[in-house]
């Protein structure tokens, strides 16, 4: 682990990879504050999490009581029903040399894990796809809240109407953002998510 | 209801001191761009420092009160009218009711500030009564017909000594950021005296910088965390100032980090207008 200081009250901890950065993120929320430490923004990220509203020169000796590796016992599992409707599900099968039924039975197969957030607020980075597929070359203008995308070895849901670069092979009802629900977003970093067809 | 927006002008939203803890689920921290003439505002009616204060964008509002209620306008200088007569900018102006109180456009800067004694008596959203522009958390822009609750104010300070407020020179300092050795060479030192324009795409979340291109290297970053005042360096080589409404993570280098000191002046930069950086 290597400490970057980020101006005079924050620092990034570079880790192994985002199930990492999402297992310290949660190491540090729950016992950080027994350390003394108390950052006002905990933020993992693909290799690092953000401390914010910290000495970065505190933070390498509380670093020295994590044990690492993934947080034992997962967080908790959201089933999200889907329609593989997607109008890049053709595509997605054609990446990866099979048929458009074969990506649902994979797609709806494995485990994920919620990482980080980022993009919009209840946009949920998903880890664990076993493949990946490229951004589209041009982005769409909009793509409709509710989609379920991939991207590289990612896969999220949009969770209001933007623009967007991924692949869409699905789409699904479930509220992914409110904020008068305690938390707001659906899908918070460790959440385990497994998608199922419907319909 | 006692204060009511005829014309909420360009751009008008509501501030306080902004929502923290919320960054790990893409909610920015928001807030009053200008943290220095927001706070000012508060203080000149004898609000608390969480009270929110309604930020204007270049072209001022115009409010109509329905009852008597004491505000202050700070932060970029305008004229502010009481019907036909003209009152002070910077200095508590009480009001009677059914007046209408126009904020003129910024006649130098960008935002103004409205602070009302009392309080807006505004329903927070995850802890704060700010409206963020990126991801729309918090109450909507203001818009015209729509009523305020003004809250029940306590007395009102002693009148401050006059406010001075000093002419800033438009200088940005920079420290390292985390990427720093994604710039090629000498370009850190580079930045030192630099001089940028402020783009016409400036806004609450990133003041964007034209100017010399920064020589940097090529590639991609994981997304990684931003905080406020991170300069990030996009492929075309010309800065980007995250402000208040950044987002959660970014792609590109963060090369330096604004001095905190100088993020209020970030607020009131104007398209066209020219900055210089300073290496500290």
């Amino acid at each position: 682990m290597r400490v970057i200081t980020v101006g005079a009250r924050a620092c990034l901890v570079e880790v192994g990879g985002a199930v990492e950065a999402a297992s310290l993120a949660a190491w540090l929320r729950t016992s950080g504050p027994d350390h003394g430490l108390a950052p006002d923004e905990v933020v993992p990220a693909a290799t690092t999490v953000l401390l914010d509203g910290v000495d970065p020169a505190a933070v390498q000796a509380v670093l020295a009581h994590w044990a690492g590796g993934p947080a034992s016992g997962a967080g908790p599992l959201v089933r999200v029903p889907v329609t593989y409707d997607g109008p890049d599900l053709e595509a997605v099968a054609g990446h990866w040399g099979c048929s458009a039924g074969e990506v649902v039975d994979l797609h709806t197969s494995v485990e994920l894990v919620a990482v980080f957030s980022g993009f919009a607020p209840g946009f949920s980075y998903l880890s664990g796809l076993p493949r990946t597929v490229p951004r589209l070359a041009t982005p769409r203008a909009r793509v409709a809240p509710g989609s379920v995308a991939l991207a590289d070895t990612w896969c999220g849901i949009y969770p209001t109407a933007s623009p967007g670069g991924w692949q869409l092979i699905g789409s699904t009802d479930v509220v992914l953002w409110d904020a008068t629900r305690d938390p707001p977003a659906l899908l918070p970093p460790g959440t385990r998510v497994r998608f199922e067809a419907v319909g | 209801m006692s204060i009511e927006v005829l014309d909420p002008g360009p751009l008008a939203t509501l501030q306080d001191r902004g929502r923290r803890g919320w960054a790990h689920l893409g909610v920015p921290r928001a807030g009053a761009l200008d943290r220095g003439a927001a706070a000012l505002a508060l203080r000149l009616v004898g609000g608390a420092p969480d009270d929110a204060v309604v930020e204007t964008t270049l072209g001022g509002i115009v409010l109509r009160t329905h009852r008597a209620v004491t505000l202050a306008v700070t932060g970029a200088p305008c004229r502010v009218g009481v019907g036909r007569r003209a009152v002070a900018h910077g200095a508590p102006v009480t009001v009677p009711a059914g007046a209408v109180v126009t904020v003129g456009p910024a006649t130098e800067g960008v935002r103004s500030y409205v602070a009302l004694a009392g309080g807006l008596d505004v329903d927070p959203v995850l802890g704060s009564r700010s409206t963020d522009t990126l991801a729309w958390v918090g109450p909507p822009r203001l818009a015209a017909g729509q009523l305020l609750a003004v809250g029940r104010p306590g007395p009102l300070p002693e009148p401050p000594a006059a406010v001075v407020v000093r002419r800033r020179e438009r200088v940005l300092r920079l420290r390292p950021g985390p990427r720093v050795d994604w710039l090629a060479g000498a370009a850190w030192a580079g930045l030192d005296g630099a001089e940028y324009a402020v783009a016409p795409d400036s806004d609450r979340v990133g003041l964007r910088l034209t100017g010399p291109r920064i020589a940097r290297r090529e590639g991609e970053l994981p997304s990684e965390g931003i905080v406020l005042g991170a300069v990030q360096l996009p492929p075309s080589g010309e800065p980007v100032v995250f402000l208040a409404d950044h987002p959660t993570t970014g792609g590109y280098p963060v090369v330096a980090i604004v001095d905190d000191d100088d993020l209020d002046l970030c607020a009131q930069l104007r398209p066209g207008e020219r900055v210089v950086l300073r290496v500290v």
